[in-house]
């Protein structure tokens, strides 16, 4: 047997005393063989980032390894001094991260930034260096490197800054690479062809690759072998497919059969009586003419859409296609540049604040961000009843009702006298969908609304969406980048390119059958399609 | 975990009292406040009381005054005599009334003022422009010179010398309260109020306001200090409060022309203005480190 | 470049023409006739009409302002009541002092301040930090006028290091000139350290928190490259513009300084003009200070293109 590239042992990191267990990781042994991605996986808080940053000597100054040690080509970072640790960065071991834009330096041009890892580790003369840099720029497949050398990040696009990432990583062609959630940040194509690019500098140079990720698509992508981990102990480790097809431990298998599938169940139309109507909806950013500086940018470019009662309508698309400047139009958070927004009958696209408030109550709104979503302030019964009383309802009956409410999010009535910081982010997400449900709407938008959830609690807040949407009747817009969860919960779908629709149609047929280039593209590039986890549950 | 239930308010006053510099700088203030209230009873006089035969006379410098009935009584400058033989430790510490008084209205005025035009700018939109360019104009004469612009208008007095100081505090408010509005308003907690029916000032008063409350709080004690400073500076300068009243500054400029033969004059009332300035600055600090470490960038 | 030059440039018109009107009507709308205000109150009948006569002050306000803003502009700042003087000689003749105990004031705290701001940053709650910090505390809360007087008192007093007051120019010998700005540019230089210190400390603070110093870090940077390089490269912005804010600070300590040191300069001549209600002089003096605060923060909002490639155009 080849000798491992990294071979993790026992690791284990303490916590500070005030911390919420004694150990960040406890435990933790994993070996990468030259050549081989070890996927390790887990949801937030599960270590996975701690473990990578322990090897590179990164670690923040509050938490300590207290045990174990982590060998890299048979030696222990760990136990190395601040000197040694310098030397191996770069040329034995080197990492990339999440956020390509804020790992840049904003103010150095991107080749200074290749090139000062030469600086760093060889003696190589301005001009080798910027050769090299060239070079390495070329094999990351950047377009036009002799240009692009002079160049800042801020004015490269967010896969050609991680382009740039990578290519600082392996200029020195590094034994170990670290990639820290390397991809989730990136849209779902650009997420594609950095995996493709990491996976092709992995085969042509044979180095050993510890892959930090939270995205199952992403694991069967690309890993060899998966570690998963939880609450800082890894609970099974394996092949790919023992892992994602075959799990054994009971953590993995709900992970598993939390992920949603790519093949949308079999879905009968929904023919109930429309509850909203959108026509020809565009909104513009910026001004032309005397005042404005030029830049307009038309970030929904003629949307028509309708929602039926008792229906769910995905709208898709990655960032900048428009696709929350519609939900915010409908939603009237914003004022739409042109087009009609019918409600009942009701046009509210133009209505002034004053004539629309009555009108508010008919369109509630679930955000992303579920520790930005409530007042921090105000406990969970005043959010709650803050809707029903501006629309007249007693207080009494309205405590009433968020007491049932809160059940029916599967939360406990007790909760509405305490503050949001004492809840998690999956339990505020619920909450957030009763203070929606309190003023009894007919459309309810969901915008983004499980995405920043872990999948096991994603999987959970989901089923509650669809049976509400079931229960009361509701016509849901689901407004989300993740072509996983569109294809569990959506009717009919609409997928948007840059302001624009540019495929709409029921779920099963888009996902089956696109019509459009774009949207071939969107699904192509979806990590880990003909992968079915677990047992591939839907929703 | 115990902190855990209780509410965030709750939780943010026991950090205040757990900090060391809201402690020092607390105690420090609560003394001079209870100087200023007490001053007639730690053994003071008149402090405008003349005695042409006991100018300028040392630290501890002892004599004897007749009083109302004509008796002789035996008297002590602790702190010595200035050019007119008045008190010094009785003009001093009758001092921390004007001190505290300039300082406290100032902040006041300008927060209430600065906290009132800030939301308009950062809530209405069209107004922004309009007011930001005029805080901008403002802001663009330093301080202390449209202080001064403002007092040699009026007649020298208590009344103008806070407005002076007041002006170009005002601005700074403004921009601080806008600043927040701004961000708070894109929350997407607040995105729910107006998606939940609540008219706009039940909506700033319920979830934008609070947010200012923490750093106007921490932005207060700092616009007291640098208050208190200002109005010593001008009437160190012969142009603030009329030279009569006993104020640090006025005690300072009385001991000028005599200052290489009597520093006292001038290095007491300066020591005492440092020591309160020095106080209220750390409980200021103190507050904004466990208040809102965010928003201390801001200033 | 060149638009965005030219935009800026156009941006500070309204600000410097808000200054002009604010203190031109600062004297007109106050309660009372300004003939009357600016005569004093001992002037005589024929004194406030002669006063009137010369400022126009029969003609509509409107008139007035463009008269004056006119002259302005000219270069006539009018004559001063006190001196009987042109207000645009008297500043000539009052500006050496005040700019030499700027600049020698302004170096000074650079080149104290930023390093330690720096330093306290990097070793983040160890006992350098907390001393400079405590230090800033300090500094920022000792008023100018009480530095100057200790300062006065313990080195020319006490010591008889320095001289006590005054001023010399340049041209009468550089050691005399620069003996006696020493103490008036340590004391003001006090307060400016403490608050550009403590700027640059939460700045670099920032910046070392952001993760392209981890990028850095992981690349196998010495901590001395790191924050030299990365750190302070970034922190130069927020660095600068605190230099600019402080320059507002900087103009209200100059007159206090040169009052308390008596330095023949714009600050000193600013109290005698109240003292005296000179007012064109007033004017004028408040008006040129706030022209060169606004064209300072010009320049460095100027040279934040230099200092942040993202900021262009």
């Amino acid at each position: 047997m080849v000798e491992p590239v990294l071979d993790v042992r026992g690791l284990t990191v303490a916590l500070p005393s005030d911390g919420d267990r004694a150990n960040a990781v406890e435990d933790i042994s994993l070996t990468v063989a030259p050549g081989e991605i070890v996927c390790v996986v887990g949801e937030s808080g599960s270590g996975k980032s701690v473990t990578a940053s322990a090897v590179m000597g990164l670690l923040p100054a509050a938490l300590k390894p207290v045990a174990g040690e982590a060998l890299l080509e048979g030696e222990n970072t760990l136990a190395a001094n601040k000197t040694r640790l310098r030397a191996l960065r770069g040329t034995r071991m080197a990492m990339i991260f999440q956020e390509p834009m804020t790992a840049l330096n904003p103010v150095a041009r991107v080749g200074e930034q290749i090139a000062e890892m030469l600086e760093i580790h060889t003696g190589m003369s301005a001009s080798e260096r910027r050769a090299r840099a060239i070079e390495i720029m070329q094999m990351v497949h950047l377009p036009d490197p002799e240009k692009m050398i002079d160049a800042y990040p801020h004015q490269l696009s967010g896969g050609q800054r991680q382009r740039i990432m990578i290519a600082i990583a392996l200029v020195l062609d590094p034994a170990l690479l670290i990639a820290d959630e390397p991809t989730t940040a990136l849209d779902v194509t650009t997420q594609a062809q950095i995996l493709t690019l990491i996976k092709e500098m992995q085969e042509r140079r044979g180095t050993g690759v510890l892959f930090i990720t939270h995205d199952f698509g992403v694991v069967a992508e690309i890993a060899d072998r998966v570690v998963v981990m939880q609450h800082g102990k890894i609970v099974e480790q394996g092949t790919r497919d023992e892992v994602l097809m075959r799990p054994q431990a009971p953590y993995t298998q709900m992970l598993m059969a939390s992920v949603p599938s790519m093949t949308p169940p079999a879905r009968t139309p929904v023919v109930g009586a429309r509850a909203i109507d959108v026509t020809g909806l565009s909104k513009q950013y910026g001004k032309t003419g005397l005042f404005g500086d030029g830049r307009v940018v038309l970030a929904a470019d003629d949307v028509t859409l309708h929602v039926n009662k008792g229906e769910t309508l995905g709208i898709v698309g990655e960032s900048g296609s428009g696709k929350s400047t519609v939900a915010r139009c409908i939603a009237r958070l914003i004022a739409p540049t042109a087009g009609s927004i019918s409600l009942h009958g009701t046009e509210i696209a133009t209505l002034p604040e004053a004539r629309l408030r009555p009108h508010r109550r008919k369109v509630q709104i679930v955000f992303q961000d579920p520790y930005r979503s409530l007042n921090p302030r105000r406990t969970i019964g005043l959010s709650l009843i803050e809707a029903p009383v501006n629309f007249g309802i007693p207080k009494d009956q309205a405590l009433a009702s968020a007491r049932s409410l809160m059940e029916l999010v599967g939360l406990s009535a007790d909760a509405l006298d305490r503050y949001p910081h004492q809840f998690s982010g999956g339990q505020r997400q619920r909450i957030c969908i009763a203070r929606a449900l309190a003023v009894e709407p007919d459309v309810l938008i969901a915008d983004e609304a499980v995405s920043a959830l872990d999948v096991s609690v994603q999987a959970q807040v989901l089923e509650l969406l669809d049976d509400i949407r079931a229960r009361y009747n509701l016509a849901m817009l689901f407004i989300t980048h993740d072509l996983r969860v569109a294809a569990q919960i959506c009717d009919r779908l609409m997928v948007m390119q840059k302001g624009v629709v540019v495929e709409h149609g029921p779920t099963g047929q888009v996902f089956r059958d696109p019509a459009n280039e774009y949207t071939k593209l969107l699904l192509e590039a979806a990590p880990g399609r003909d992968v079915t986890f677990g047992a591939g549950r839907a929703v | 975990m115990a902190t855990a239930t209780l509410s965030p308010g709750r939780q943010t006053l026991r950090r205040i009292f757990r900090n060391p510099s809201v402690l020092i700088g607390g105690t420090l203030v609560l003394v001079i406040v209870l100087m200023g209230l007490f001053a007639p009873l730690l053994g003071t006089r008149d402090p405008s009381d003349i005695s042409p035969k006991d100018r300028n006379k040392p630290p501890g410098y002892e004599t004897t005054v007749r009083d109302y009935d004509g008796n002789k009584v035996p008297v002590v400058y602790r702190l010595g005599s200035d050019t007119l033989g008045r008190d010094v430790y009785s003009r001093i510490i009758y001092g921390a009334r004007i001190s505290l008084i300039v300082g406290i209205a100032v902040a006041a005025i300008s927060i209430s003022i600065g906290t009132v035009i800030g939301v308009i700018a950062g809530y209405f939109r069209w107004l922004d422009g309009i007011i930001m360019r005029i805080m901008d104009g403002l802001m663009a004469i330093p301080a202390i010179l449209l202080a001064i612009a403002v007092v040699s208008l009026f007649n020298a007095g208590l009344a103008s010398v806070i407005i002076a100081i007041t002006v170009p505090e005002v601005p700074r408010v403004v921009r601080l309260v806008r600043s927040i509005v701004l961000s708070i308003r894109e929350e997407p907690y607040v995105e729910a109020a107006i998606t939940a029916g609540t008219r706009t000032p039940l909506l700033l008063v319920r979830h934008v306001l609070p947010n200012t409350i923490a750093p106007l709080i921490v932005q207060g004690t700092f616009i007291v200090a640098s208050a208190i400073i200002v109005e010593a500076i001008l009437s160190f300068l012969g142009i603030g409060i009329p030279p009569e009243v006993p104020t640090w500054g006025n005690i300072m400029a009385e001991g000028r022309s005599v200052f290489q033969i009597f520093p006292h004059n001038i290095l007491y009332p300066g020591l005492v203005l440092a020591l309160t300035v020095l106080s209220i600055n750390m409980l200021g600090d103190g507050l904004r480190d466990t208040l809102d470490p965010r928003f201390a960038k801001r200033v | 470049m060149v638009s965005y030059l030219l935009r800026r440039i156009l941006a500070t018109i309204p600000v410097m023409l808000f200054v002009a009107v604010f203190i031109f009507l600062l004297l007109r709308l106050t309660p009372g006739d300004p003939a009357t205000i600016i005569a004093g109150d001992f002037a005589n009948e024929t004194q406030v009409a002669e006063i009137r006569e010369k400022l126009g002050l029969d003609e509509p306000m409107v008139t007035q302002f463009f008269v004056w803003i006119g002259n302005m502009v000219q270069g006539d700042f009018g004559e001063s009541f006190f001196y009987k003087k042109q207000v645009s000689d008297l500043i000539a003749s009052r500006i050496e002092p005040t700019l030499s105990l700027s600049l020698l004031t302004i170096v000074l705290t650079v080149t104290i301040a930023v390093p330690m701001g720096t330093l306290a940053a990097y070793k983040q709650g160890s006992w350098l930090d907390r001393g400079i910090m405590g230090f800033s505390v300090l500094g920022f809360s000792l008023p100018v006028f009480v530095i100057g007087y200790a300062l006065i008192y313990l080195f020319s007093i006490k010591l008889g290091w320095l001289p006590v007051q005054g001023y010399q120019r340049i041209s009468d010998g550089v050691g005399g000139w620069l003996l006696r700005l020493l103490l008036p540019s340590l004391a003001l230089a006090v307060i400016f350290v403490a608050f550009i210190a403590r700027m640059t400390r939460t700045s670099v603070l920032e910046v070392l928190g952001e993760d392209y110093i981890r990028t850095a870090r992981a690349k196998g940077q010495t901590e001395t490259r790191v924050l030299l390089r990365h750190a302070l490269r970034n922190a130069a912005v927020p660095i600068v513009t605190v230099i600019g804010l402080a320059f507002a600070i900087l103009i209200g300590g100059v007159v206090v300084t040169e009052s308390v040191f008596t330095l023949p300069g714009l600050g000193l001549l600013t109290v005698e003009a109240v003292l005296a209600r000179d007012f064109p002089t007033i004017q004028a003096v408040i008006l040129l200070f706030s022209f060169i605060y606004v064209l300072i923060n010009l320049m460095i909002d100027v040279s934040y293109t230099l200092l942040d490639p993202r900021i262009r155009y």
